[in-house]
């Protein structure tokens, strides 16, 4: 995984000045608000959910295990279908193999399908050094893109924007990218929409290459799946006369038969509908019907090393469908952008640092961008135990890393109080006696608390000190 | 039944009076809580940090101080949470060195506070007396990992006097989260002032919950903001009888500065 986040600071920082954005908070909190209760609504109309959610996550650990040999026959299969099959170890490889697909066509455009694979690997950058235009073709996406921006949400890549400020920027970015926003242009919805349209019909109606992802891949007739609401999929996917998919090698189902899960799991997780409108499924090439060619490119990019830790590979199964973004107090506050990656809020914290490692400032911060509420667990459709990876990648993270020593030094030497009540009593008195001289302002790292909060006053006598005191003697 | 009381490190060192109320409020329901005083920590700073070999001797001790108690009692949702949920976890990847079937002997018998009077003791009318305006934030790890529900305001609500207010946005994180709050100070001080405008709007002047790590953040907020609302755990408010509305006998027992 490459891309975006070299250099970045760490996430404390990119979050701070997020939660100074007056209007992005707004943004932020009406939107993720207004979604998370309406999932939570979708979700209680289903008396089985429960059992939905543990089939999730079962089916995905048990291909997971089995991912080998459910790949090999998905790749028989699209093969036997008449679609081409190419494997990618890293972002490098994938984009390479995309632009020369793209090349041997002879065109210059392609249009996307919105998906998150190919924002991970900056397939858009690549082209566009290869002299290829790419164009987004859903909203949101076309929003960011035009707005010359970065995805901010994996659903939603445009939360964090309102729609003055889309209006904004459909007025002055579109003509650029073809036909112009139509005369005076107003905010409301249903004329954004309009002027969206007309600017991506254009667009549908001329490319000749297609690329997208796959929400699944259904290993036994080598079937792809892209669940979306607009339609701009289904006219990407079915209109250009090449089509190429890039997804990652986690998104692989054995059977028909599991998508029954999932087609109920994610719509409502992330519109919180009972169905999403649009469901495209796809199986190499038919003759006379849609795309001539088909390519898969299967991507690894650091799913092999995740699936290899047995705590964090959980996170593997992860539908895309957000509702931990949405749930998230953390990412509420700081903004998708922070997290520095295609993928932000809870699922980003815990699969970027496993997908990039923990090289860079950025990556390494993320495991701790949380509180450990636990909000995102028990929202997650499949499960996933996203506080218990990202105190699995903290450990990683302490063990690999040099700037950690003060707060190792200190963690050692507070077991050590805290293993000993002997010890734990004679710290607790010192710090009672001398509690009249403790600031109320603290320095070094203690500031961190103090700029926004007193110190708790120390009490003369701890509780223990007061048990033996008053209870032992009693006895 | 042999009930021990699990005071916590936070509480022992910085909040006696909560192990103090706690104390109190058992001997009233008839329960005769011992302090076994070789306990010390739960381990949850360790584990949270990232440092889970650290808390590991502190997981096996504490298995050890408590193996022989039929119930284990602790004034903190976090911990308790940690103990039942995360102690397992942690004897089963320590590679022998904290015995899994230890822990799993005691990680079951430990309630927090309002588990246990409801679950265990199978009282909501703890005949406590409290003339005050009162909201509830249930605290995340009581909440998601212990799943305690509405125990706690049910207790509340039986409290004679007290008005139970619902806090907007209960379930949202008050921005604690330990180190988190050091971590990722920006982001913390604004989940904590949503947390404490929503308090605010309720117009209560007490703020309760079960865990004082998280009311040690809040209150720690509200007294540099010289805000009218105070905090108070519930096993504070639950100890309060008519007899003694401001739990003197209680409180004035420690050296303490009230
Ligand atoms: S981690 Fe779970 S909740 Fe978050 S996007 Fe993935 S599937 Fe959805």
């Amino acid at each position: 995984m490459s891309v975006v986040s070299l250099g970045m600071p760490a996430f404390p920082t990119t979050a701070e000045s997020a939660t100074r954005d007056a209007q992005l908070r707004h943004n932020l909190r009406n939107a993720t608000h207004t979604i998370r209760d309406k999932r939570a609504h979708a979700v209680a109309e289903l008396a089985d959910w429960a059992e939905l959610r543990a089939a999730g996550a079962a089916i995905k650990d048990r291909t997971l295990r089995h991912l080998d040999h459910y790949l090999v026959e998905l790749e028989i299969a699209v093969t036997r279908a008449g679609g081409q099959v190419h494997w990618a170890s890293d972002a490098a490889e994938a984009n390479r193999i995309v632009t020369e697909l793209v090349r041997a066509t002879g065109e210059t455009d392609v249009v996307k399908v919105k998906s998150m694979a190919t924002q991970e690997i900056g397939l858009n950058e690549a082209l566009a050094d290869a002299g290829i235009t790419a164009y987004e073709t859903d909203l949101a996406e076309l929003i960011v893109q035009l707005g010359d921006d970065r995805p901010s949400h994996i659903l939603v890549p445009a939360i964090h924007r309102n729609r003055a400020e889309i209006r904004d920027i459909f007025r002055q970015a579109m003509g650029r990218w073809g036909r112009p926003a139509p005369e005076g242009l107003t905010d409301r919805p249903g004329d954004l929409a309009e002027a969206a349209r007309l600017h991506l019909r254009e667009r549908f109606l001329t490319a000749k290459v297609a690329v997208s992802g796959a929400n699944f891949m259904v290993a036994e007739t080598g079937t792809l799946v892209v669940v979306e609401s607009e339609g701009n999929g289904r006219m990407c996917l079915t209109l250009p006369e090449t089509l190429i998919s890039v997804v990652g090698i986690e998104k692989v189902v054995p059977t028909w038969q599991d998508l029954e899960v999932y087609l109920q799991l994610l719509p409502r997780s992330s519109t919180a509908e009972r169905m999403n409108p649009y469901t495209s499924t796809w199986t190499g090439c038919t003759e006379g019907d849609g795309p001539r060619q088909f390519h898969l490119v299967l991507l690894d990019n650091g799913r092999t090393a995740t699936l290899a830790d047995e705590v964090g590979r959980q996170a593997l199964r992860c539908i895309r469908c957000s509702a931990c973004l949405n749930v998230c107090p953390v990412y509420e506050r700081a903004g998708g952008h922070a997290y520095g990656s295609a993928y932000p809020g809870p699922i980003g914290a815990i699969l970027t640092p496993q997908l990039r490692g923990i090289a860079s400032a950025l990556d390494a911060s993320l495991p701790y961008a949380s509180s450990l509420c636990g909000a995102c667990y028990e929202v997650c459709p499949v499960a996933i135990d996203i506080p218990e990876v990202l105190v699995h990648l903290r450990e990683r993270v302490v063990e690999r890393s040099r700037g950690h020593l003060g707060e190792r030094a200190a963690m050692r030497a507070a077991r050590w109080v805290l293993q000993d009540p002997d010890r734990l009593r004679r710290a607790q008195r010192m710090a009672a006696r001398t509690r009249r001289l403790h600031p109320k302002r603290l320095p070094g790292p203690g500031a961190a608390w103090t700029d926004t909060r007193d110190t708790p006053q120390v009490p003369a006598e701890s509780f223990r000190d007061w048990w033996r005191r008053t209870q032992e003697e009693e006895r | 039944m042999r009930v021990a009381l699990f005071v916590t490190c936070v509480n022992d060192t910085l909040y006696p009076r909560t192990g103090q109320a706690t104390v109190t409020l058992l001997r009233r329901l008839g329960v005769d809580v011992e302090f076994p005083s070789q306990q010390t920590c739960c381990g949850q700073m360790h584990y949270n940090t990232g440092y889970r070999h650290q808390a590991e001797p502190l997981v096996r001790d504490f298995a050890e101080t408590f193996a022989d108690y039929d119930a284990v009692v602790a004034p903190s949702g976090s911990c308790a949470g940690m103990v039942r949920d995360i102690h397992p976890r942690v004897a089963r990847r320590s590679s022998g060195r904290v015995d899994p079937e230890r822990v799993d002997a005691v990680a079951p018998k430990v309630y927090e506070l309002s588990e246990f009077l409801v679950d265990v003791l199978g009282v909501t009318d703890v005949g406590a007396y409290f003339p005050h305006r009162v909201t509830y934030h249930p605290t995340c790890h009581s909440l998601r990992l212990l799943k305690v529900g509405d125990r706690p305001t049910r207790l509340l609500r039986a409290v004679r006097g007290l008005d139970l207010v619902e806090l907007p946005g209960a379930d949202e994180c008050c921005g604690f989260g330990g180190t988190f709050a050091l971590k990722n100070s920006a982001v913390s001080a604004a989940m904590c002032s949503d947390k404490l405008r929503h308090a605010a709007d309720t117009g209560a002047e007490v703020l309760c919950a079960a865990d004082n790590s998280c009311l040690m953040h809040l209150d720690g907020a509200l007294r540099r903001q010289h805000s009218g609302v105070r905090t108070l755990h519930l096993a504070e408010i639950l100890a309060r009888t008519e007899d003694d509305p401001h739990g003197t006998s209680w409180s004035r027992a420690t050296r303490s500065l009230a």
